[in-house]
């Protein structure tokens, strides 16, 4: 998971430290000062015979310098995507404040001072970055340096294949035999990746990774294990089940946990966790709402006192594994269903694509409310899962249509409004769903009916994507082959040495193309994404 | 710990009385190992690291003395006696041993070879939470003529009925043909739910099982029970079905009246739930996911309990319980391993014409002009000069004298073959001799 978040480390942490450290603030911008007027006597030496009238108007700069540092520092939370071009507009109101100042000054050499201060300013932030560079990396990673790609988006990497095996090698679980040389099984690719996406892995669901572990399972907790399986196999599919599946096994792998003598709780569970989440993400690649809820979890545990005993703590872990479910998903959920069904009026026509388990709840409870509607489902293969989504609203009494997504602009002009769910809300406002959502969004676009997007904050992601290229999954290639009148046509698809079957996941929706989101904290356009997640990082 | 094996070798090899009435089944040897060395063998491979073995005391003797046994078993064998001639049932067995069964139980029986991987069936049992696992296999004619017995008649054994679902991994339907009066009858609650059922007669099954620990239990207070096979097995999969599985009512009233009698005593309801039942619930619902289509009913038609097989359709799976099986096993089973075929201990003179899929066991003195095809000689036999040993199984401690001609036959321990004698398709048992000079034919 590529869990940097990009662009609103600068503002945070800027706003952050003058939040904090006030006082040192001043006393680095008074050094700042000083360091500027040291230079700049050193440079009046050289031009004091030229431009000595320009002089007095430098000193006039250079003490407006500190508010020009200022500047910038508050400019970042209104312009988060732009880190580097922050400080040019900086220096634009410096020279704005200081037209009165050089009033008396012919034009031509405004336009010098402008250039000649700019440069300067370059310059001095240039040797400001490098002189604090080295204390501000750690806790500001996101300096333009070379970022590390994770390495799930670099399998065509051989490099960084051989640092996963053995990563997996060395994550072992603690206290196990050295003898048994246990470590976690390295799950190998299937079949001829389509050249545009060899950066991803692609496994096939007949090689299981328990082919490679032993039977009773002693290395990963069964619970982990049965987990990995229904992940692999899609028994446990969709965001929200997966989360809620996650954190299930957790609390049986926090029941069934002592912690050996000589060690903490809070660092050693966290250990324990690490080759867990590993075999998982081998079996089959970690969702958003999964990321998140891991680093929940991975939180509370390092929160744990050191004096709190084993019992207690374990009580604790299992109370807030319970109070997350409750809070993100459950109340979530019925909050997102109060404020949609405000969306919904008598007459309406929905369109939902796939099986979203939170659209599905949101129409049954409107349903509840008799608001008279009906559905339009649209499927798509080869995972159909708009089968599954039908026979719920079905079930519960609405009135249904179910196409194929080739169908859907021959539908949308009986629509009148979309709902979607999503697999995880990016940072920069797209919203990243089951392949076929942004075609869907992209047509009713068109047609002009409204999208609207349904998404637990907890499926907030801190990610940057613009297309879905560059991390995706991608599924069993053999899910696409189908038999019809007894005849299998992609049987052997692997002897054409040109064919490959691409079986694509999820997809990136831009935000032009969605109306409103509508999360537990209310309805938002999709842009107000990153100030949800500024929000929650402050509150955390 | 996930799963507790435990291994049956308590049988009496009742099908085969010409071979066990003097050495046990579990004991009897296949490629020069002992029988229940192969289920042993498979679970080592796979993981195992302790196994709880139910075995009689006669074989818990010859065990401890038996050097393929105590070499080349590494897992720690926790060997629990019971009597010999006490009847019991393997269900019987697994209720005697309920003590020690802490979590699910994988049971398996002494005379199963095989090298199907063990992880598909328990993969099945994990990923659908399941009661019940086992595997099955499709079985072969066996094509070779069996000693003692006139001509190629097969014995008229009783034919299983076993259904399953679409994808071949659900199991439905299982019965025995001498359970079934008049005709085969299927109840509409499962055709309702699984209206595509196909049944299939020529399945062998491993009696490998995975059982969950609930169903342990739930044998503990049912005392009626006292097969796996015969009576377990088929109660779990028809109670698959039953109205009453989810209701806390504790007799099953609306069941097919043939099974009344026996359901009746059946009182305790098997209770199969797990910690945090509305988590999984919940990760369930929010799934979009299902078994079946077709109807309105959720993934497995909202029942707790499931019962999958996983059945195979190459590789070797064989049971041991009659003649013919383990003339196969003897011809099949040294093909799992790649073992010299000739024991380094063996005495082999040069003239000796031997077939590439002979196996000869340790101390053999083997002497001159003699012809082994085919055949397999156990540990410390002698076979003196111009023998022709073909199609044959010899066990240990047998003397050959010369010239003998034996085909197709199997000659138990201790036995002695005088000069000169001709079997053909014979079982000579245990320490019998037999005369020069005699010509013996089925």
């Amino acid at each position: 998971m590529a869990d940097s978040g990009v662009t609103d480390e600068p503002g945070t942490k800027d706003d952050v430290h003058r939040a904090k450290t006030e006082g040192k603030e001043l006393s680095k911008e008074e050094k700042q000062r000083l360091r500027k007027e040291k230079k700049q006597q050193k440079k009046n030496k050289e031009k004091k015979d030229e431009k000595a009238s320009h002089e007095s108007e430098k000193k006039k700069n250079k003490e407006e310098k500190p508010v020009s540092a200022a500047a910038p520092a508050s400019q970042p939370p209104t312009q988060p995507s732009t880190q580097k071009a922050v400080p040019a507009p900086a220096p634009v109101p410096v020279p704005v404040s200081e037209t009165p100042a050089l009033a008396d000054k012919p034009a031509k050499t405004k336009a010098d001072l402008k250039a000649e201060r700019r440069a300067r300013q370059e310059a001095e932030r240039a040797s400001k970055q490098a002189a604090t560079s080295k204390p501000k990396a750690p806790p500001n990673e996101l300096q333009p340096v070379v970022k590390r790609l994770p390495e799930h988006v670099q399998v065509d990497n051989p490099g960084v294949l051989k640092k996963l095996a053995k990563k997996l090698e060395r994550q072992q679980t603690p206290g196990c035999n050295a003898a048994t040389n246990a470590k976690i099984p390295l799950r190998l690719d299937y079949g001829y990746k389509v050249s545009l996406f060899s950066h991803l892995h692609q496994y096939s669901r007949k090689a299981p990774l328990t082919q490679q572990l032993s039977i009773p399972s002693t290395v990963i907790h069964p619970a982990i294990v049965r987990l990995g399986l229904q992940y692999s196999q899609g028994i446990v599919a969709g965001s929200n089940a997966r989360s809620v599946a996650l954190l299930h096994a957790f609390k049986q792998v926090i029941r069934d946990y002592t912690t050996p003598p000589n060690e903490e709780l809070s660092r050693d569970l966290v250990n324990k966790l690490k080759p867990y989440i590993s075999f998982l993400s081998q079996c089959r690649p970690l969702s958003a709402s999964m990321g998140n809820a891991i680093k929940y979890i991975k939180k509370e545990i390092s929160n744990i006192p050191s004096q709190c005993k084993e019992e207690e703590a374990k009580r604790k872990l299992l109370s807030c594994i319970d109070c997350y479910i409750d809070e993100k998903i459950i109340l979530a959920a019925k909050a997102i269903a109060k404020s949609s069904i405000e969306k919904i009026s008598n007459g309406d026509v929905i369109l939902v694509y796939g099986c979203s388990s939170l659209v599905n709840h949101i129409l049954c409870e409107a349903f509840e409310k008799n608001i008279k509607f009906r559905v339009i489902v649209v499927d798509s293969r080869p995972r159909l899962e708009g089968r599954e989504a039908l026979r719920r609203l079905v079930q519960r009494g609405i009135s249904c249509t179910y196409v194929l997504i080739s169908a859907v602009s021959y539908i949308l002009p009986e629509v009148s409004k979309v709902f979607l769910g999503a697999h995880a809300l990016l940072a920069n406002g797209y919203v990243m769903s089951r392949v076929g959502t942004s075609q869907i969004a992209l047509v009713a676009k068109a047609f002009n009916v409204p999208v609207l997007v349904c998404c637990e904050t907890y499926k907030f992601c801190e990610r940057v994507q613009t297309d879905s290229f560059v991390s995706n999954e991608l599924d069993d290639p053999d899910d696409l082959i189908v038999t019809r009148k007894g005849k299998t046509q992609l049987e052997h698809w692997q002897d054409v040495p040109s064919l490959g079957l691409l079986n694509l996941v999820y997809d990136v929706t831009p935000p032009d193309f969605v109306d409103l989101v509508i999360t537990d904290l209310g309805m938002i356009p999709c842009t107000s994404v990153p100030v949800v997640l500024r929000v929650k990082n402050v509150d955390q | 710990m996930e799963l507790q094996a435990v291994l049956m070798a308590a049988g009496g090899g009742s099908r085969m009385t010409d071979l066990t009435y003097n050495t046990p089944k579990p004991m009897l040897p296949v490629g020069n190992k002992p029988l229940m060395w192969y289920p042993l063998n498979l679970l080592e491979r796979v993981g195992f690291e302790e196994v709880i073995v139910i075995t009689t005391k006669e074989v818990q003797k010859m065990m401890a003395t038996d050097p393929k046994m105590k070499i080349d078993v590494k897992m720690k064998l926790d060997v629990v006696c019971i009597q010999e001639d006490g009847d019991m049932g393997t269900a019987d067995a697994l209720r005697h041993i309920q003590q020690k069964i802490k979590t699910d139980v994988l049971v398996v029986s002494c005379d199963l070879i095989t090298d199907v991987a063990l992880h598909e069936v328990v993969d099945l049992f994990r990923a659908h939470n399941a009661t019940l696992a086992m595997l099955m296999s499709n079985a072969h004619e066996f094509t070779e003529t069996v000693p003692g017995q006139k001509g190629k008649k097969k014995t008229a054994e009783q034919r299983d009925f076993v259904g399953v679902d679409q994808s071949g991994k659900r199991l439905l339907f299982m019965a025995n043909e001498a359970d079934l009066e008049d005709g085969l009858s299927i109840r509409k609650s499962i055709m309702r739910k699984h209206p595509r059922m196909h049944i299939k007669t020529g399945l062998v099954d491993a009696h490998l099982y995975c059982l969950k620990k609930a169903v342990v239990d739930f044998l503990a207070d049912n005392k009626s029970i006292s097969s796996i096979r015969g009576e377990l097995v088929p109660y779990l999969v028809r109670k698959q079905f039953s109205k009453t599985t989810n209701s806390p009512k504790i007799k099953d009233d609306a069941e097919n009246q043939n099974q009344k009698t026996n359901d009746s005593s059946t009182n305790h309801e098997l209770l199969i739930s797990s910690r945090d039942e509305p988590l999984l619930q919940l990760a369930q619902e929010r799934s979009c996911w299902n078994d079946h289509r077709g109807d309105m009913s959720e993934a497995y038609h909202g029942g707790k309990l499931r019962c999958y097989v996983h059945i195979i359709d190459q590789g070797l799976c064989c049971r041991v319980n009659t003649l013919a099986a383990y003339i196969e096993a003897n011809r099949l089973a040294p093909k799992l391993f790649e073992e010299p075929a000739v024991h380094p201990s063996a005495v082999i003179s040069e003239r000796c014409q031997m077939g590439s899929d002979s196996i000869i066991g340790a101390l053999c003195q083997v002497a001159d002009k003699t012809s082994i095809k085919r055949s397999t000689l156990g540990n410390s036999t002698t076979v003196k000069e111009k023998v022709k040993v073909t199609n044959s199984i010899i066990m240990h401690g047998v003397t050959i004298e010369e010239g003998c001609n034996i085909q197709g036959s199997v000659i138990c321990s201790n036995a002695v073959i005088g000069r000169g004698a001709d079997l053909k398709y014979c079982l000579v048992g245990n320490g019998q001799r037999i005369e020069p000079e005699v010509i013996v034919t089925t």
